[in-house]
């Protein structure tokens, strides 16, 4: 923080907020976000779902059609008063897929850049510098090229060269992704720590479940550029609106009509039957009535294959793959069975076999849709 | 040069063509030293004509390098950043001095900046600046002839660099400046020296613009080629003394390829 004074660089503590809107052919972005100091706002989707745009315009890099970013009283971006604050002056750092450690110079230089391009002098900098590395576990490797280090290192070196900035805003575009399980662990806890510490607004861009469980505090689901839901990451992944966002929790999502035999039923657009009678509805849901839309999300662990004469659904095989219990097959309507070893050994699983398919209502959560 | 053992290789079909292309490049420099008279070598290189055409050459192949880089490294950066018919337009002209022969450009010179030439005529009756046959002609023609080779050159790097690290830099602070001299040119740097290096051994052979825009004054404007092309056909000097100063050059090229070649501006480890 002292070293932050003495710069008289931007040192965070500042609210990011948001409106974009992008259109480009028939893709059109549409995002309202708000990432506050300290805290970490994911935002997740398939690719495609304008992800990258949304953090291109958040740095500036983008030409946007209508939108207004501000960054506490600073406004970087406002389309209906003409402010377009350019890259190099909003304090808001990329931190990417690809570390981008600069090849021409010392990992000391590199984590330098940005006191220097901000009139430090040279050994102050360096000194400054040489503080980023200890906070990010590379101290004695200042005097290294970017060549000698590993994949884990220079995205270490990054993060280091992206705090240096003092950034109001930290924009992590899947900073993990190309390293391996254990480092992308090890860098996650470093990102959650450095980010709280620096007070940066930080937006992560990311596919990955992990990533948002772990250092979000707000999730928000794009797709096809629109937000399809948002909130917490334990409410959004427990209780995911969207099939894109229950696939990310691993859940399976069963869209389709209640109707009355005797019990109250979801009859699933794709086939499959299950029984309301003892599972949660959402919060704020109405109990269902006959005719009405609702969708039921369960864990693939709670599908079992029961008898022919069960209650249950008829179902086929669509794909057998390695899963969290031994085997999961993918069934008719995208639904997971997740079977145990001794589960899965009696039956026919080829491509196309028929299973009769029941589900433990207690795991099953109901969510009423608006009716089509 | 040798194929890596056990490795993947190229077909053996061409070795013989590569061999041919070779020796059509090597043999006429062998012949030269073959012929090179070496009892009256160093006399000959060493007379005040083959000295002051010497020193002539280096002196405006300086010169004419230094207005390229000047002037040929902001065009490259604007080129490689560029996009749109504008920018192919002004590819194109870049490459124009690389296939017209010489002469013709010297021609186009001459009628550009001679006395009754478009500019010339100006430069003449406002300022008494009169250019051809002096020795800025020859650093004009110099620059003319040499400039594709470090804009095109420069131009491909550039290209190649990508912008990834340039947002980078912008993203941390950087102002365009700053981004250009620290980390854009820095990363090209390789580019940046092969193309200053060609740039100089072009404007060191340079003769038919010069000779048709500088003419071929002992002194002045007679530079080594053009020293070279007079002692052969005899006027003043011998061929002996023509092979000497071609030797000269030839070593003078060498040295410069090879110094260019020992300094790398290399990447930090």
């Amino acid at each position: 923080m002292s070293a932050a004074a003495r710069e008289g660089r931007v040192s965070g503590g500042e609210v990011l907020r948001a409106r974009v809107r992008v259109r480009r052919g028939s893709f059109a972005l549409d995002v309202a976000l708000e990432a506050r100091p300290g805290g970490i706002v994911a935002v997740v989707g398939p690719n495609g779902a304008g992800k990258s745009t949304l953090l291109g315009a958040l740095a500036g890099l983008l030409a946007v059609d209508d939108a207004r970013i501000t960054c506490g009283d600073r406004v970087l971006t406002d389309t209906t008063g003409g402010v377009h604050v350019g890259p190099e002056r909003r304090s808001a750092v990329l931190l990417g897929q690809d570390a981008l450690v600069f090849p021409h110079l010392s990992v000391r230089e590199n984590v330098a850049f940005a006191p220097r391009a901000a009139g430090v002098r040279r050994a102050q900098a360096r000194r400054s510098a040489d503080e980023w590395l200890a906070a990010v576990g590379l101290e004695g490797l200042a005097d290294r090229g970017p060549g000698q280090l590993s994949g884990g290192q220079r995205q270490r070196v990054a993060l280091a060269r992206a705090l240096a900035a003092r950034p109001a805003v930290l924009l992590l575009d899947e900073p993990f992704a190309q390293l391996d399980v254990r480092t992308a662990a090890e860098l996650r806890d470093l990102v959650r720590e450095q980010v709280r510490g620096s007070g940066a607004a930080a937006v992560l861009v990311t596919h990955d479940v992990v990533d948002a469980l772990t250092l979000a505090d707000h999730v928000l689901v794009l797709h096809d550029g629109a937000v399809v839901e948002e909130g917490t990451p334990i409410d959004v992944l427990t209780d995911p609106v969207h099939a894109f966002t229950a696939a990310l929790a691993g859940l399976n999502l069963v869209a389709g009509t209640v109707v009355d035999e005797g019990e109250s039923i979801l009859a699933g657009d794709d086939g499959p039957r299950l029984p309301l009678a003892g599972v949660v509805t959402a919060v704020g849901g109405d109990a269902p009535v006959p005719g009405a839309r609702a969708q039921l999300t369960f864990p693939p662990a709670a599908v079992s294959v029961v008898g022919a004469a069960d209650q249950g659904w008829d179902a086929v095989v669509v794909d057998v793959e390695p899963g969290p219990a031994a085997v999961r097959v993918r069934t008719t309507g995208d639904v997971l069975v997740d079977l145990a070893p001794a589960e899965a050994a009696p039956l026919d699983l080829r491509l196309g076999a028929p299973l009769r398919l029941a589900v433990a209502s207690s795991a099953a959560r109901l969510r009423a849709l608006p009716n089509a | 040069m040798s194929a890596p053992a056990g490795g993947w290789g190229a077909p053996r079909l061409l070795w013989a063509p590569a061999a041919l292309a070779v020796g059509l490049l090597v043999l006429p420099v062998v012949a030269l030293v073959v012929r090179a008279d070496w009892s009256s070598l160093l006399s000959d290189v060493t007379s005040p004509a083959a000295l002051a055409a010497l020193r002539l050459s280096l002196l405006t192949s300086v010169a004419a390098t230094a207005i390229c880089v000047v002037l040929g490294v902001p065009l490259a950066v604007l080129l490689a950043r560029a996009s749109g018919w504008l920018s192919e337009v002004l590819r194109a002209l870049v490459t124009l001095p690389l296939v017209l022969p010489p002469t013709v450009g010297g021609i186009a010179l001459l009628y550009l900046l001679g006395r009754r030439g478009l500019l010339g005529q100006s430069l003449d009756a406002w300022f008494g600046i009169r250019l051809p046959f002096t020795t800025a002609a020859v650093v004009i023609a110099g620059a003319f002839v040499a400039m594709p080779f470090l804009v095109l050159g420069l131009e491909g790097a550039l290209r190649t660099a990508g912008t990834q690290y340039e947002v980078v830099a912008a993203t941390l602070g950087a102002s365009r400046w700053t981004v250009l001299h620290r980390i854009t040119l820095p990363l090209v740097a390789p580019g940046l020296v092969s193309g200053t290096v060609l740039c100089f051994a072009r404007a060191l052979g340079e003769f038919g613009a010069t000779a048709l825009f500088a003419g071929n004054t002992p002194g002045v404007t007679q530079t080594m080629p053009l020293a070279i092309y007079s002692a052969f056909n005899g006027a003043g000097v011998t061929q002996g003394a023509a092979v000497a100063l071609s030797l000269l050059l030839v070593v003078a090229a060498i040295v410069v390829l090879l110094v260019a070649r020992a300094w790398r501006p290399g990447r930090v480890g």
